[in-house]
């Protein structure tokens, strides 16, 4: 049950319950659409930016608790960020859940974000976890089609 | 009520759980609970042993060699063609094709069949609970040749509309393709209804037989169909191959789909006079040792019987059902009255995603998502669903585990 438990940590549990920054954003300067095919998770992130700074960010769709939560939690992290420094986070978190096992995460650097150093275990899985984040990407860098992680 | 008590005496699940090596498989350390047979089936040590013997004696290329292995290997690919005749009840032999599934099987015929017959502004007629492999090839055959696909709906409980369908058939149907047991709902179809009513107008039926051949007693005569399509894997028998079966007056007009060896009977560069049933639609070298396999496989369930599989199926399925419904938050998607085998469901606060793999940690393997019905899926306004589906060697205690797990995952997130 030990890997279960690292998957499922309470703070997703906690974020997949009560989803913060959740519902549309309307008006918005940035949207993007993000579609999993396969498991047919689909959120839509909405960003309100200053200049290159997200001064507001929100997202909304339906997915499991591990697409749910790291929507919820990516949102809470970039919110007045700027972009450079989401893009950064963005690849951080890709690094994250592809790394080896047996590479121990950089727990300081990465913060928050290190929740999701479980999802490595569950291959099956990553692609939810990396969804809302694909479509971040899209929506800052506005390529304005459906992002899908297929 | 003695015939029925003798059936259940013959139907020994001991003997016949230890005839699949892989039910003695651990999964996470925990002995595995394998509830995903829509998906596909396991396989009994005779098919893998028929298979085993294939490569390690007879392996040869068929229909050609006049050396013995060959002769052998055709004799024996021969063989389970009789074998798949009798087991749908088919009358002649040279109305089963090989194909490398159901999905192959129904593209074939897509194409095949909308060369020849038709036309633009003609319709094909499916229902709202097919598989994308009976909507797919359908939507690119009418593409192609500017015909149009019409969508008989399903009701609230996930039975066919049958209103709607005698609605829908019209002058212009030219086919009827209809799923015979639905993958993600479980329904059972009232196919023979269906086929009189196309029938009394004309219209040839097919029915995917995907989810149906490996849980009730199927004749293709006394359905009367036009074609019925399925597959090896989910009879217990091996992927990669599977059966188009079509009566023979219906296939012998119907033109080649794909070109090669074995479906020809003379080649110039002029002009090529195709080979006879069933040869014409099997182009290139077969899956020999798949095509032995299936053979294998139909012998043994047909050494169950299918009549002894549905009903202790039934069984199953009613105690599955019962219990899966009654865990609370649950609500079970596919309720008809004729059901086969499949409990569809979702939890309200579990997403069936995150189910699979607190499932899947106890060693129970289920499906989840859309299982490739999407309008399904979308007819219910749902995502996804937790999907259950039975084999006969499944067992109530193997339910009962499943269910204390899915308790725990609602535990987990709700």
């Amino acid at each position: 049950m030990s890997e279960l438990n690292e998957l499922y940590q309470q703070v997703i549990l906690d974020h997949n319950k009560n989803p913060r920054n959740y519902g549309a954003l309307k008006p918005c300067t940035h949207f993007s659409e993000g579609f999993n095919p396969l498991c047919g998770d689909h959120f839509d992130i909405y960003a309100v930016m200053d200049g290159d700074t997200i001064k507001d960010i929100s997202f909304e769709g339906s997915g499991c608790a591990i697409s749910k939560s790291s929507a919820s939690i990516m949102t809470s992290l970039v919110k007045g960020k700027t972009k450079a420094e989401a893009e950064t986070m963005i690849e951080q978190f890709q690094d994250l859940v592809t790394m080896p096992m047996d590479q121990q995460p950089d727990e300081d650097k990465l913060g928050k974000l290190a929740v999701f150093a479980g999802v490595r275990e569950f291959p099956a899985r990553i692609k939810c976890a990396s969804l809302a984040w694909h479509t971040l990407k899209a929506a800052i860098e506005q390529q304005p089609k459906a992002i899908s992680t297929e | 009520m003695n015939a029925l008590k003798e059936s259940m005496q013959a139907f020994d699940i001991n003997s016949i759980r230890k005839d699949f090596p892989i039910l003695n498989e651990t999964v996470h350390g925990k002995t595995l609970v394998y509830l995903d047979n829509a998906a596909t089936t396991q396989k009994p040590e005779q098919v893998i042993e028929a298979m085993n013997a294939y490569y390690r004696h007879t392996n040869s290329n068929i229909h050609r060699g006049v050396h013995l292995l060959s002769e052998k290997a055709t004799q024996q690919y021969e063989e389970a063609r009789k074998k798949v005749a009798r087991f749908i009840g088919a009358p002649k032999t040279q109305e089963i094709i090989f194909t490398r599934g159901t999905t192959d099987a129904i593209n074939l015929l897509a194409a095949s069949f909308g060369k020849k017959h038709i036309q633009a502004g003609d319709e094909i007629l499916i229902s709202a609970m097919e598989h994308h492999s009976n909507i797919v090839p359908w939507q690119m055959m009418c593409e192609e040749r500017k015909a149009v696909l019409k969508v008989v709906p399903i009701d609230d409980d996930g039975s066919l509309n049958m209103e709607a369908f005698e609605q829908l058939l019209s002058e212009k149907t030219k086919l009827v393709a209809i799923v015979h047991v639905s993958n993600s709902l479980g329904t059972i179809n009232p196919v023979k209804d269906i086929i009189q009513k196309a029938h009394a107008k004309n219209i040839p039926v097919l029915l995917d037989g995907a989810q149906a051949v490996q849980h009730l007693p199927v004749n293709v005569q006394e359905l009367d169909c036009d074609f019925y399509a399925f597959s090896g894997h989910k009879l217990f028998g091996p992927t990669g191959v599977g059966v188009l079966y079509g009566k023979e007056s219906w296939l012998k007009d119907l033109p080649p789909y794909q070109g090669g060896g074995d479906m020809i009977l003379n080649v110039t560069f002029e002009k090529t006079t195709y080979n006879e049933l069933p040869y014409k639609f099997e182009a290139g070298t077969p899956a020999i040792a798949e095509v032995i396999g299936l053979g294998a496989a139909i012998d043994y369930i047909s050494g169950i019987g299918m009549k002894q599989i549905e009903t202790r199926e039934s069984e199953l399925l009613a105690y599955a059902m019962k219990r899966i419904a009654a865990i609370p938050r649950v609500t079970i998607i596919g309720t008809a009255a004729h059901k086969s085998s499949v409990v569809s469901f979702v939890v309200d606060g579990v997403h069936p995603h995150d189910m699979g793999t607190i499932l899947d940690r106890e060693g129970i393997a289920i499906r989840t998502g859309h299982h490739c019905t999407q309008p399904v899926m979308k007819r219910f306004g749902i995502p996804a669903t937790s999907r259950v589906s039975l084999a006969f060697y499944n067992t109530e205690e193997e339910l009962d585990t499943c269910v204390k797990a899915i308790e725990k995952a609602i535990q987990l997130f709700v």
